[in-house]
């Protein structure tokens, strides 16, 4: 009986100090790829490369997805707005919806489908073909010159992605609902103007996208490095990615929006 | 100061003594003592899972022993802070049993890396520079290829050339000749001994082609089962081997080693009497 108690007791300390041991470690884990002095000469020029390997590369999902975001949400909202008599509201209740919640949320969600797996596939790629080690072995830390540039182009890119996909999106809705549905088209853009704050709505929404950009890189270069160096442990990581990416931005998104919107 | 200097001229650029290292609860090295001595070729033969990457990663501080010291250039590895332990694989090359080509550049920015990373030469120089490692592995008519582009053999002299960039005091080779063929295997064996002997460098390989590897080496050590089992001049080891030894060296299918997995009797298995 004490020998059973004290075992669940000794699995609920490994499980504490497994739990904090993982943070510590991944914590560290950023600090490293981060600190340490940038490298004015080829840095730039990496970093221009990543720009585009994660976020030129993703603007034509984003884009095409916000458009369809954008055109049901000018049909949902306009099928329940003409109800009540409201349909002149469509413009706010799109650009709202989108600033504050679908831009980043969305955006951040295909973000780590596209370009999260592509980076930790590429990662434990690297790693299963001693890429990793060999730079380590030339006295190249492979966390400032792999990580580094990985994470800040994933950093710069969420907040302009999710620009993108809000703005198609509104196009979207522009299109059904005053093309298709016959919204008055002077209503529709001032509404939105009127309703839409540039520093409560905007500002926060950009900010969203920066926080699960951070996480979503962070969680997609640890997940690269960290993998098992077997194919099995590459599909492995690139499904962990997306799967706590998604958690990770749902959740957040709830923190944040209690935070920033919860008072009002 | 002064003691530093007489290491780094000792004849010994490897020094491992008691070594002893171990994964979860497997013994992968069990007191090994090992030396390099400097502009020799050491080759450690051992077969598939005896450590012998292990060990060539214990040098280069990839991973840290559980007791003993591995001393490269008198410095013991595991003591040095990480931007001393960074300083001093500057003075190493490896090559990986892959290559390790990075895969997003092609050959010439491969062996240009290294240049570009360590110091501040001007891009004419580099150019200069990696073209005249690239002759001499053979492939200065490559150098626009990609990784991706090369065969097993020239991705691996591609390797070669970018571990020579640096110029190395020492070169560690993880089974340069597994899964080579014979024109392949002949230009490995024939490049890694003349850059050993013009560019005075010390070469220490790990591998299980005997055959290939005690055509080059100048000292040999065998090691199973977490021990040094047998060293010597190539000659020496091929007259006095026995037991294990011997059954390595001739590829020998039974011997110290059994061809059957530890099973039940043959007859009482077939005939289905439980043990």
């Amino acid at each position: 009986m004490i020998n059973l108690i004290m075992n669940r007791l000794q699995a609920l300390g490994r499980s504490g100090i497994d739990v904090v041991q993982n943070a510590g470690h991944t914590s560290l884990f950023l600090f490293y790829s981060l600190v340490g002095k940038p490298d004015f000469r080829y840095g730039a020029q990496r970093l221009i490369q990543q720009l585009y390997f994660v976020g030129v590369l993703s603007v034509l999902i984003i884009s095409v997805s916000g458009l369809f975001i954008g055109m049901v949400l000018g049909l949902q909202g306009y099928t329940t707005l003409v109800k009540f008599g409201a349909e002149q509201a469509l413009g706010q209740l799109i650009a709202l919806s989108l600033v504050r919640e679908l831009g980043p949320v969305v955006g951040a969600l295909l973000f780590a489908g596209r370009a999260g797996s592509a980076l930790t596939a590429e990662i434990g790629l690297m790693k299963i073909s001693e890429q990793l080690s060999s730079m380590e072995m030339m006295g190249v830390d492979p966390l400032r010159r792999i990580i580094a540039p990985r994470f800040w182009a994933g950093q710069i890119a969420m907040p302009i992605l999710s620009l993108i996909f809000t703005c198609v999106a509104i196009w979207g809705g522009y299109m059904v609902g005053v093309q298709w549905l016959g919204v008055d088209e002077g209503a529709f853009w001032s509404n939105m103007q009127a309703s839409v704050d540039f520093d409560g709505d905007v500002v926060n929404g950009i900010i969203k996208s920066i926080v699960f950009g951070t996480v979503v890189t962070w969680i997609a270069v640890y997940q690269g490095v960290e993998c098992a160096p077997t194919a099995e442990g590459i599909g492995t990581a690139t499904t962990r990615t997306v799967v706590y990416s998604s958690l990770a931005i749902l959740g957040l998104d709830f923190f944040l929006t209690a935070v920033m919107f919860g008072n009002t | 100061m002064k003691q530093n200097s007489q290491d780094k001229n000792s004849e010994d650029i490897v020094e491992i003594n008691d070594l002893y290292f171990s994964r979860g609860t497997r013994i992968i090295f069990d007191g090994v003592n090992l030396k390099v001595k400097r502009g020799k070729i050491t080759a450690v033969l051992g077969p598939s899972g005896a450590g012998k990457t292990t060990l060539l990663r214990l040098i280069g501080g990839q991973i840290y022993p559980g007791a003993g010291t591995v001393k490269v250039e008198g410095k013991n590895i595991p003591d040095l802070s990480r931007d001393e332990l960074y300083q001093v694989r500057r003075r190493m090359g490896m090559l990986f049993q892959s290559g390790a080509l990075f895969s997003d550049l092609n050959v010439f920015e491969n062996v240009a890396f290294p240049l570009r990373e360590h110091t501040l030469l001007p891009d004419t120089m580099i150019r200069d520079l990696v073209l005249m490692k690239l002759q001499a592995v053979g492939l200065r008519g490559a150098r626009d290829l990609m990784p991706s582009q090369l065969s097993g053999g020239m991705a691996r002299r591609v390797a070669l050339a970018r571990a020579l960039a640096l110029d190395p005091a020492l070169i560690m080779f993880d089974e340069p000749f597994a899964g080579q063929d014979p024109i392949t295997m002949g230009v490995l064996v024939k490049l890694i001994r003349l850059l050993n002997d013009l560019l005075n460098m010390t070469t220490i390989i790990v591998s299980h082609d005997v055959n290939e590897t005690l055509t080059i080496a100048d000292y040999v050590y065998v090691i199973a089962e977490g021990k040094i089992i047998g060293s010597g001049t190539p000659q020496k080891l091929v007259e006095n081997a026995t037991g294990w030894v011997k059954q390595f060296i001739e590829g020998l299918p039974d011997g110290p080693v059994p061809f059957h997995y530890p099973a039940v009797d043959y007859t009482i298995d077939l005939l289905g009497i439980s043990a």
